[in-house]
């Protein structure tokens, strides 16, 4: 293990992969040392081991009804009890994490790198592409995130799919602005005009010498927003414009459980449990990747 | 043939003018210095050259061939640039390897992993700083990777923006040293800008000293050398660098 | 009034690292009367270090330990931080590299000027004003009345630096400490500000310590020169002997700046092998 460990942090590494597996590992033990990343990695880990192993994990099918035991208090044989339907609200909440991980994966994976790019074309040539693009970014950007989004699964149709599609579209514009207010502090940095001057054209400089640079503090808003994204799609689920019941959704649980909030309070609370424990868990891992990532906190050396 | 040809050059940032009607004439194998304060636009002139100050008139040639407003793969291969900040030079997130790489990338050129190591031996770097970040590398050694950069394609002119003017002393020695055997071993030419005029005393041939972005004077190293520089600003520039000896 | 001025035993600065933690400055010891002592060193030698240390503006996690530090019969290291806050600037003051960093850019000239003697002592506005425009004109602002009232991204380097240079002598201290005050500057304005500082100096006689990366510039300004290197005291020798200096390092420094009149063919460099690694 420490052999492992001397050939990782290496002074002098030998090849490319030595370098960048050397790199990835001094981050991630500086990560390791904060106490609040750790625990939100926790959660994360625990969400996506909970979605892989779901039906493992869940003692009931998530959507089978059994109307004899509706509306049970948690127990020993229904840990978190059950809705209206008799459905056990543990095994709802396991499965529920597949669609949670999948929104947040989805939307992180279509917001972020058109956010990335548009910020980082916007900033390296500035003028006219500049002003074009930042104006259609501020215009998404006026808009509250969660109205926009309702008008779009009200255009599009309700659904998971519309509903991911209409969080990404609202996404983005914030990390086009981040990753363009990146790019505008290095764009005249000798490193660039290095490359200029070695013919490299415009798309290869954003591509493989600005994008790297920005790419961290867009991975550290990514991670802060997830608890955001979580709570707009549960938004959506919750007025019935995301994911469609059955669907063990945690927002559309929320919203079927309201009826009953009074009386059985579990019904509504234990999917909002998941959801404030997921998010919490992006926040401190965030909070953890920004301290380790960010150039501007590091480069105090 | 020249290496560098300026005639009536006029060099413009947004509505100021910072160089007014520079013609100068370098041939192959020269080490020129443009020296002057700052402001005097002498580095302008160094990043018009190179196609980073593109708001110029008047022409420039470069080894015979005009050169356009913007950076261009064929004059990539013919004229490099070193720049004065070695902190600022290097892409943070890149290994050494990666960026001597880069150039021969961008030209589709073969043999990458020979040529990084030819010259990295070339400018005194050991390999094992061959997959190092630039924060793991000293001010000095920047520089040098900064230089080798520049040489990846071969070049034969370098634009050397204040190269030692951000190193101490002792590194400012190596790295002339270097440049001088460089220039020997491989038959460059030369464009320093600099305010240091022990420096030009070192490694050049020939000088123009300027002032407000007009050249005042054109002269040979050895009127540097001698205290003889005609003009009266030349003379006040010299008695004040005169026994200062500034390494920055 | 009897003693030295400032009188440092064993003054050691250490930094924690990952890999544990580092001396940059080792034990090193110095007294000062009301001399110009100019400290040299390349970068990492712990001379700008030793500055800060005697004002005490090292910040944690960095650590400052010394057997003795006395500063006209003060213990500084005795002194608490409120205490240390009247000693700075009164009595003790710093330029720094830079004056665009080191001046508000919010604040005119004089107002910046002002301030830093009304902290120490109060007095009417006006007689204010007329005291930081005497100042203005000591350190040989033309114009004080117009200077005064500009700001600082208003005014050049030099006369940045000028400005600085006023403002840390107005209360009029026993000593100013500066660090590589004109490495910033064109070398015909470095001149300038040198001989001022110089001039003020030696005129009130105070006490000064000159940091420089820069042999010749602290041979010509300085009666005394320390040289550092890797955070110890190589050689320390009297400015007008530095040719005759010893130590190899010294020696190989000298050796390796260009002249105006260069014909060697080849610089000479310093074996690095044979001091601490830097």
């Amino acid at each position: 293990m420490s052999a492992v460990r001397d050939w990782l942090l290496d002074d002098s590494p030998s090849s490319r992969l030595q370098a960048s597996l050397g790199r990835t590992w001094r981050s991630f033990s500086a990560l390791m040392r904060n106490p609040l990343a750790v625990a939100g990695a926790l959660i994360i880990l625990a969400l996506i081991v909970m979605a892989i192993f779901a039906p493992l994990i869940a003692p009931y099918s998530a959507t089978g009804q059994d109307l004899a035991n509706r509306l049970m208090p948690p127990s020993a044989i229904h840990w978190m009890g059950t809705d209206e339907l008799g459905r056990d609200i543990f095994s709802r909440v396991v499965y529920g994490s597949r669609i949670t991980l999948m929104i947040v994966t989805m939307v992180a994976v279509i917001s972020a790198p058109i956010g990335l790019l548009v910020g980082a074309i916007s900033g390296y040539f500035g003028g006219w592409a500049d002003r074009v693009l930042m104006g259609i970014t501020d215009i998404f950007l006026s808009m509250p995130k969660l109205i926009l989004a309702l008008a779009f699964v009200a255009a599009l149709g309700p659904g998971i799919e519309n509903a991911i599609i209409a969080i990404a579209i609202t996404a983005w514009p914030v990390y086009a602005r981040i990753a363009r207010a990146e790019t505008i502090t290095f764009r005249d940095s000798e490193f660039i005009a290095a490359v200029q001057l070695q013919g490299a054209s415009s798309a290869r400089i954003i591509l493989r010498h600005v994008l790297p640079l920005c790419a961290s503090s867009t991975i550290i808003r990514v991670t802060l927003d997830m608890a955001g994204i979580i709570l707009t799609a549960a938004g959506l689920g919750f007025l019935g414009l995301g994911a469609q019941p059955p669907m063990p959704e945690w927002g559309a649980m929320i919203s079927s459980g309201r009826n009953f909030i009074l009386d059985q309070w579990w019904v509504a609370t234990m999917p909002g449990f998941a959801i404030i424990a997921v998010s919490l868990g992006f926040c401190f891992l965030g909070d953890g990747l920004r301290d380790v990532l960010d150039p501007k906190q590091r480069d105090g050396r | 043939m020249n290496a560098i040809e300026l005639t009536h050059l006029d060099i413009a940032y947004g509505p100021t003018r910072v160089v007014h009607d520079v013609s100068l004439a370098i041939a192959e194998g020269e080490s020129f210095a443009l020296v002057g304060e700052s402001g005097s636009g002498k580095s302008t002139i160094l990043k018009a050259i190179a196609g980073l100050a593109p708001d110029w008139t008047g022409e420039i040639s470069v080894l015979g061939s005009p050169r356009a407003h913007r950076p261009d793969r064929g004059f990539a291969k013919s004229c490099q640039m070193v720049f004065q900040d070695p902190y600022g030079s290097l892409h943070p997130r890149k290994t050494v390897d990666d960026c001597l790489a880069e150039p021969l990338a961008v030209h589709g050129l073969k043999g990458r992993d020979g040529r990084v190591k030819a010259v990295l031996a070339a400018v005194g770097l050991d390999q094992r700083f061959r997959f190092r970040y630039p924060h793991q590398l000293s001010g000095g050694q920047r520089q040098r990777v900064a230089i080798a950069r520049a040489l990846m394609l071969e070049p034969r002119i370098l634009l050397l923006d204040e190269p030692t003017s951000a190193l101490d002393v002792s590194v400012q020695a190596e790295i002339l040293n270097l440049l001088k055997k460089l220039r020997r071993e491989q038959g460059l030419t030369y464009l320093l800008v600099t305010h240091n005029l022990p420096v030009v005393s070192f490694l050049c041939d020939r000088l123009a000293v300027m002032r407000h972005g007009r050249i005042v004077e054109v002269a040979h190293v050895e009127a540097l050398k001698r205290g003889a520089l005609a003009e009266p600003y030349s003379r006040e520039l010299y008695a004040a660098s005169g026994g200062t000896l500034q390494p920055a | 009034m009897t003693g030295p001025l400032l009188s440092i035993k064993n003054l050691t600065v250490t930094f924690p690292t990952p890999k544990g933690p580092v001396d940059v400055v080792r034990g090193i010891s110095f007294s000062l009367g009301r001399e110009r002592l100019g400290i040299v060193g390349e970068s990492g030698s712990g001379k700008s270090m030793t500055g800060r240390s005697i004002l005490k503006l090292i910040r944690p996690p960095g650590r400052v330990t010394a057997d003795e530090m006395v500063f006209d019969g003060i213990d500084l290291m005795a002194e608490s931080e409120r205490r240390m806050r009247a000693l700075r600037g009164a009595r003790i003051s710093m330029v720094m590299q830079d004056p665009k960093f080191s001046l508000n850019p919010v604040m005119t000239v004089g107002e910046q000027i002002g301030e830093a003697l009304q902290t120490h002592r109060p007095m009417p506005r006006r007689q204010l004003r007329a005291r930081v425009l005497e100042m203005l004109h000591a350190v040989r602002i033309n114009e004080p009345d117009r200077v005064a009232d500009l700001y600082p991204h208003e005014v050049s380097g030099g006369m940045g630096q000028r400005v600085m240079i006023a403002m840390m002598l107005i209360p009029e201290p026993d000593l100013l400490i500066a660090d590589e005050p004109t490495s910033a500057l064109d070398v015909s304005v470095q001149a300038q500000v040198l001989d001022i500082i110089d001039e003020l100096v030696t005129g009130k006689g105070m006490g000064l310590i000159l940091i420089s990366h820069d042999l010749n510039m602290v041979a010509r300004y300085c009666d005394r020169i320390l040289v550092m290197n890797g955070g110890e005291i190589v050689e320390e020798c009297a400015a007008r002997d530095l040719d005759k200096a010893r130590h190899p390092y010294t020696r190989g420094l000298l050796a390796a700046m260009p002249r105006m009149d260069e014909d060697r063919e080849e610089l000479p460099v310093l074996d690095r092998t044979a001091w601490a690694a830097t």
